[in-house]
C-alpha cells in the first residue's frame, strides 16, 4: 500500500521546555525533528493532488526570442498547464532594488538559464519532457562578458539606462598623496556559489479567495510576498507565504527563484503545484558571488604607516541587477580594510554583462575588496621588512577612528587584539618521519609521502557591516504571547524573520527565556501573518529580529507586572519575572505566574529599529552609511605540493568578536561555517564561465569543502559590547567568511613565493604551468 | 510498475513506479518518507544516504527496481521508537552539528555505520568515512565532535556490558 502523509510533509510550530536564556547553548527546537528526517524542508511538501512544476530555461546568454510554439507539449498526456510571458498575469517585471528582471522572458534573454516558459504535469518527469517539447526560435547574439568594457560603456546596452548598475567614489584627504613606499597589485576573484544543500523549491496552493499560499524556503518572506504579489497582479493579502524548512541560504534565496512560476501555475490549474530545482538547475536558478577585478595602490612609510589607499574595483553583475547596487556600496565603503588611513580613492563599478546573475552572497562585497586589500598588506610588510601581522596591528582600525567614508567608529574594534591572539594561538606540530598520507596534500590519491610538500603561514583580517546600510528602514516585527497552557506558563513567539540554518529560533526562545522568566517556548511557524521580519542577512536577524522579540518581551512583562502588583497590592517598581515566579528587588518570590496570568492572555506586537544610517554623498562618499561594523581574523596553516600545486589547509584559527555570545555553540557553528566557505573560495570553488556560459554546473565540477578539505579550527571568540545594540551583541555570520580566504592564500605565498592574485588558486598558478 | 521492498522494518509496496524513478524518489514522493534528502541526486553530496541490505547507498543512484524484495533502512528508522533517539542522533543535536540539517540525515546513516563497523573511529577515519556527505554550514568541527561522542558513548554501554568483566 502506498501511504503518503509524513510528519516531514507539513510546517509545524516547534516548542520546546527547556532552561537556557542568552548566554547558553540549549539544544534547537527543530534539532530532534531534523536528526529524525521528520523537518519538512521546502522540497519536502506534499499535497493531495499536486502536480509538479517545471522551467524552460534558455541555452543562450544572450538572444532575441523569435518565436515560441508550445503546441506539442501541451499535448502530452499528463501535461495541465504551458505557460509563458503572455500569461503572467500581473506586472512581468520584479527584482530586489531595481525592478529589471521579467518572470518570464519576454523578446530577449540575458543569461544562460533564464526562464522563458513553464510546465505544469502531474509527474515531475513529464514535466521536463513537456519543457523540452517547446519550441524556442532564438537569434543569438554575442555576448557582453567582460566587466571592465561594460564600466567603460563598450558593447551594447542591455538595459534602457546603459550597463553600469551602480558607479560609487569615496574619497578621503588627499586624492594625489604620495609616500616611501609603494605596492600596486592587480587581483581577480572568480564567481563564487552559495551551493546550499536543499534546492530552490515549494509549494503553491491555490485558495478558495482567489488569492494563493506558498510554502517556500527563502531569506525574506515579505520581499517576496511584494514581489510574486506584483507580478500575480493581486493584493499582498492575497499572496500568503509561510516559510518551509530551508536548507540554508547563504544569499542565495534573497532573490525570487520558483516562487512567481509555482503561484501561476497553481492559479492556472487550480491545484496545489510543487516544484524542485535540481541540482544542476539550482546553479542556473540562484545569483552568485560577484565575480571582481580589482586594482589596487597602497603608499607608506617607511616606518610602516599606511599613507594612502586607491583603488578601482569592477564587480560584474551579470544579467540582472539584484543587489549589485548594495554589493558596491560594501566594496567601496570597506575597500580600504580595517585600517587606519588618511587619504582614500576607491572608485567602484557594479555592471551588467550577460553572465550569471550575481548579488548576495555571505560576505557580500567586503570578501572580494578583502582578498584585494589583505594581499596587498602582506606585499607592503615584505617591501618594508616588516612581519605582515605587526604591520597590520601598526595600522589597524580602533574605536574612535574614521572609515574613509568620515564614518566615526563608536564601539569596540579590536582589530589588533584579533591579530594578537589568533597569532598567539600554538601553532600544529611540524610533519615529522613517516606521516599518514590522509594529512597530505593529495589524501588517499597517494600523490606524494611529504617529498616536495612545504608548509607556509599566513593571516588575513577583515571588515563587514552588519544590517542594511544607507538609510534603508531596516526592521523586524515580533509578535508574543503569554498564557497558561496546561497549568503551565507559555510563550509564543511568532516572527516572519527566516531561520536557515543559522539557529534563530533557539535564540528567539533564550530572549524570551531571559526576559520572562518561562522554560516553555513555542516558535511559531515564520509567515507573513505577522510584521515584516526583513532579511536574513547582513548578519542581522539576531540584531534587529532578536531586537523585536526582546521589545515585545519588554511590553508583555510590563503588562503582567502591572496585573501582578494590582493583584499583591504593591508597586509595580522593582518587581520582574524569573523562574516562573513574579519576583521584588530582593530576588524573593511573591507569586507564581501562572496564578497572575489566570486566563488571561498577554500579547504584544512590536517592531525594533536600528539606529538610523544614510546614503553617502556622490562626489566623495561621505556619510554615516553603516550600522556597526564586524571584525574576524585567520591564521592559517597550509601544506603545499610545489610539484603538483595541491593544498591541504592543515589548520585554520580564528578570532573574532562577537559583542555578546547569545548562543555560544551558535556563534561558533556560524565561524566554523563562515570560514570554510572561505577556504573553498580560496582553493577549489568557482563557477567556470565562457562567453556567458556555465561550465561545471553540478556537484562533480563545482567542488565544495569536504569534511577531508576542512582542517581543526580553534576559535578565540572576543566578547566586547556594542552599547548602540541589544544586549551589546555583534552580528557574526559574515565576517569569518571575509578574512579566511586571504589568510589561506596568504599561507600558500608564504610556502611557495608564488605571487598568486587570483582566486581559488589553481594547481598550474602554483606550478607556474 | 510496482515495487515492493521493506522499508525500517515494514514491507511497503509502490504503484505505478516509472521505471526511470530512484529509491530516492519512491522513498520521498511514494512511501511518505521525505527524511533521505534530494541536494544534488547525481551521488555527490551523500544526503540521500540509506543503508540497503545493511550497506549505505546513496539512494539517488539506485533505480527503485533495484531496491525490489531487499531491505531498506533511512533516517527514519535509525531511531528505536516514538520517543528515543538513537545515540549518533542524539550527539547530532547535542554538539551543534545540526545547522541547516539537509545533509544530517545522509551524515547520520554514514556515521552510524562507521561506528557500527569500527567502534571508535580516529579522526582520520572520520574523515576518510563520512567524505562522500557534504555539508554547508557547519565546516564539520561539530560534525566531528558529535561522532566522536557517539563513538564514546556506544563505548561505554559496551564497556559496562558483562563479556567485559573479569
Amino acid at each position: 500500500m502506498t501511504q503518503r502523509t509524513s510528519p516531514g510533509h507539513r510546517v509545524r510550530e516547534l516548542t520546546t521546555a527547556v532552561s537556557g536564556g542568552i548566554g547558553e547553548s540549549p539544544v534547537r527546537p527543530d534539532g530532534t525533528l531534523k536528526v529524525r528526517g521528520e523537518f519538512a524542508y521546502s522540497s519536502d511538501l506534499w499535497h493531495e493532488d499536486m502536480l509538479w512544476g517545471a522551467t524552460l530555461r534558455s541555452p543562450h546568454p544572450y538572444a532575441r526570442i523569435l518565436a515560441v510554439d508550445i503546441t506539442e507539449a501541451v499535448r502530452m498526456p499528463g501535461v495541465y498547464a504551458v505557460m509563458t510571458h503572455e500569461d503572467v498575469p500581473g506586472a512581468n517585471i520584479y527584482g530586489l532594488e531595481h525592478a529589471d528582471q521579467p518572470v518570464l522572458a519576454v523578446d530577449v534573454v540575458r543569461y544562460q538559464g533564464e526562464p522563458v516558459a513553464l510546465v505544469a504535469a502531474d509527474h515531475p518527469e513529464t514535466a521536463q519532457r513537456a519543457a523540452k517539447r517547446i519550441r524556442v526560435e532564438y537569434e543569438v547574439l554575442d555576448p557582453v562578458t567582460d566587466m571592465v568594457a561594460a564600466a567603460k560603456g563598450e558593447g551594447p546596452a542591455l538595459h534602457p539606462d546603459g550597463n553600469v548598475v551602480r558607479y560609487l567614489r569615496i574619497r578621503k584627504g588627499e586624492v594625489e598623496a604620495t609616500a616611501d613606499v609603494m605596492v600596486v597589485g592587480e587581483y581577480e576573484v572568480g564567481m563564487q556559489d552559495q551551493a546550499f544543500l536543499g534546492p530552490e523549491s515549494g509549494l503553491a496552493v491555490p485558495a478558495e479567495d482567489g488569492g494563493v499560499d506558498l510554502y517556500v524556503a527563502t531569506q525574506w518572506l515579505h520581499v517576496d510576498q511584494r514581489q510574486v504579489a506584483h507580478a500575480l497582479g493581486l493584493p499582498l493579502e492575497k499572496v500568503r507565504l509561510t516559510l518551509a524548512g530551508v536548507g540554508g541560504a547563504f544569499g542565495g534565496r534573497e532573490d525570487l527563484s520558483m516562487q512567481v512560476h509555482a503561484c501561476m501555475l497553481a492559479l492556472r490549474t487550480g491545484r496545489p503545484v510543487k516544484m524542485v530545482y535540481n541540482r544542476e538547475e539550482s546553479f542556473f536558478g540562484h545569483v552568485h558571488r560577484h565575480p571582481a577585478k580589482i586594482y589596487y595602490e597602497h603608499g607608506a612609510t617607511r616606518d610602516g604607516d599606511l599613507v594612502y589607499v586607491r583603488a578601482k574595483i569592477y564587480l560584474d553583475g551579470g544579467a540582472y541587477a539584484s543587489s549589485t547596487p548594495a554589493v558596491v556600496a560594501n566594496a567601496a565603503t570597506l575597500g580600504a580594510g580595517p585600517y587606519k588611513v588618511d587619504n582614500v580613492a576607491i572608485d567602484c563599478w557594479g555592471v551588467y554583462t550577460n553572465n550569471p546573475p550575481c548579488g548576495a552572497m555571505r560576505g557580500f562585497g567586503a570578501v572580494q575588496a578583502a582578498f584585494g586589500y589583505e594581499s596587498q598588506m602582506d606585499r607592503l610588510a615584505e617591501r618594508l621588512g616588516m612581519d605582515p601581522v605587526e604591520f597590520r596591528m601598526r595600522n589597524a582600525i580602533a574605536e574612535g577612528d574614521t572609515m574613509p567614508t568620515g564614518q566615526r567608529i563608536d564601539s569596540p574594534a579590536p582589530v589588533a587584539e584579533l591579530l594578537r591572539r589568533v597569532r598567539d594561538l600554538p601553532l600544529p606540530p611540524e610533519r615529522r618521519g613517516r606521516v599518514d598520507i590522509r594529512e597530505l596534500p593529495g589524501g588517499v590519491s597517494n600523490t606524494t609521502h611529504g617529498e616536495g610538500v612545504v608548509r607556509g603561514v599566513g593571516y588575513g583580517v577583515g571588515i563587514k557591516n552588519i544590517c542594511f546600510s544607507e538609510g534603508f528602514d531596516d526592521y523586524s516585527t515580533a509578535r508574543l504571547r503569554l498564557q497558561v497552557i496546561g497549568g503551565e506558563p507559555t510563550a509564543m513567539i511568532h516572527t516572519a524573520a527566516a531561520e536557515v540554518g543559522q539557529g534563530l529560533v533557539t535564540v528567539k526562545q533564550q530572549i524570551v527565556r531571559t526576559e520572562l522568566g518561562v522554560e516553555r517556548v513555542t516558535v511559531h511557524p515564520m509567515d507573513t501573518s505577522v510584521g515584516n521580519g526583513g532579511s536574513t542577512s547582513a548578519s542581522r536577524q539576531t540584531y534587529v529580529t532578536g531586537g523585536a522579540v526582546r521589545k515585545a518581551c519588554h511590553t508583555v512583562r510590563d503588562r503582567v507586572l502591572r496585573m501582578a502588583a494590582h493583584r499583591l497590592g504593591v508597586p509595580q517598581e522593582g518587581l520582574s519575572l524569573a523562574g516562573g515566579k513574579v519576583v521584588d528587588a530582593r530576588g524573593a518570590a511573591l507569586a507564581d505566574l501562572a496564578e497572575v496570568l489566570g486566563e488571561e492572555v498577554v500579547e504584544a506586537t512590536e517592531e525594533y529599529r536600528h539606529r538610523p544610517t544614510y546614503r553617502v554623498d556622490a562626489e566623495r562618499g561621505q556619510g554615516d552609511a553603516h550600522v556597526q561594523y564586524g571584525f574576524a581574523a585567520h591564521r592559517a596553516v597550509v601544506d603545499v605540493d610545489v610539484e603538483l600545486g595541491l593544498v591541504r589547509v592543515v589548520q585554520l584559527d580564528c578570532a573574532q568578536d562577537v559583542g555578546r555570545a547569545i548562543n555560544p555553540q551558535a556563534v561558533l557553528g556560524q565561524i566554523h561555517g563562515g570560514s570554510a566557505q572561505g577556504l573553498g573560495l580560496a582553493v577549489m570553488e568557482e563557477i567556470q564561465v565562457v562567453g556567458g556560459k556555465v561550465r561545471n554546473p553540478s556537484f562533480t565540477d563545482y567542488l565544495i569543502p569536504t569534511i577531508l578539505d576542512m582542517p581543526p579550527m580553534t576559535v578565540d571568540v572576543l566578547e566586547l559590547a556594542d552599547p548602540h545594540a541589544p544586549y551589546g551583541l555583534r552580528g557574526v555570520g559574515e565576517p569569518p567568511t571575509i578574512s579566511s580566504t586571504p589568510a589561506i592564500v596568504a599561507a600558500i605565498r608564504a610556502a611557495t613565493g608564488r605571487a598568486l592574485h587570483r582566486v581559488p588558486v589553481r594547481p598550474e598558478h602554483i606550478t607556474g604551468t | 510498475m510496482r515495487v515492493t521492498f521493506t522499508v525500517n522494518g515494514e514491507r511497503r509496496e509502490a504503484d505505478d513506479v516509472w521505471e526511470g524513478e530512484s529509491l530516492l524518489y519512491v522513498l520521498r514522493e511514494r512511501l511518505g518518507l521525505p527524511g533521505s534528502k534530494n541536494a544534488c541526486e547525481q551521488g555527490e553530496c551523500g544526503s540521500c544516504t540509506v543503508y540497503l541490505d545493511g550497506v549505505p547507498v546513496c539512494s539517488c543512484l539506485v533505480a527503485a527496481g533495484q531496491a525490489q524484495d531487499r531491505e531498506v533502512r533511512t533516517v527514519e528508522g535509525l531511531a528505536e521508537g516514538e520517543d528515543r533517539l538513537d545515540p549518533v542522533q542524539e550527539a547530532f543535536v547535542e554538539a551543534g552539528a545540526v545547522q541547516c540539517g539537509f545533509c544530517t540525515p545522509g551524515l547520520l546513516v554514514a556515521a552510524h555505520d562507521l561506528i557500527a563497523r569500527t567502534g571508535q573511529p580516529s579522526d582520520a577515519e572520520i574523515r576518510e568515512a563520512l567524505a562522500g556527505n557534504l555539508c554547508r554550514c557547519t565546516g564539520y568541527e561539530k560534525i566531528m565532535e558529535a561522532v566522536r561522542l557517539a563513538a564514546a558513548r556506544r563505548a561505554e554501554t559496551r564497556g559496562g556490558s558483562p563479556e567485559v568483566g573479569p
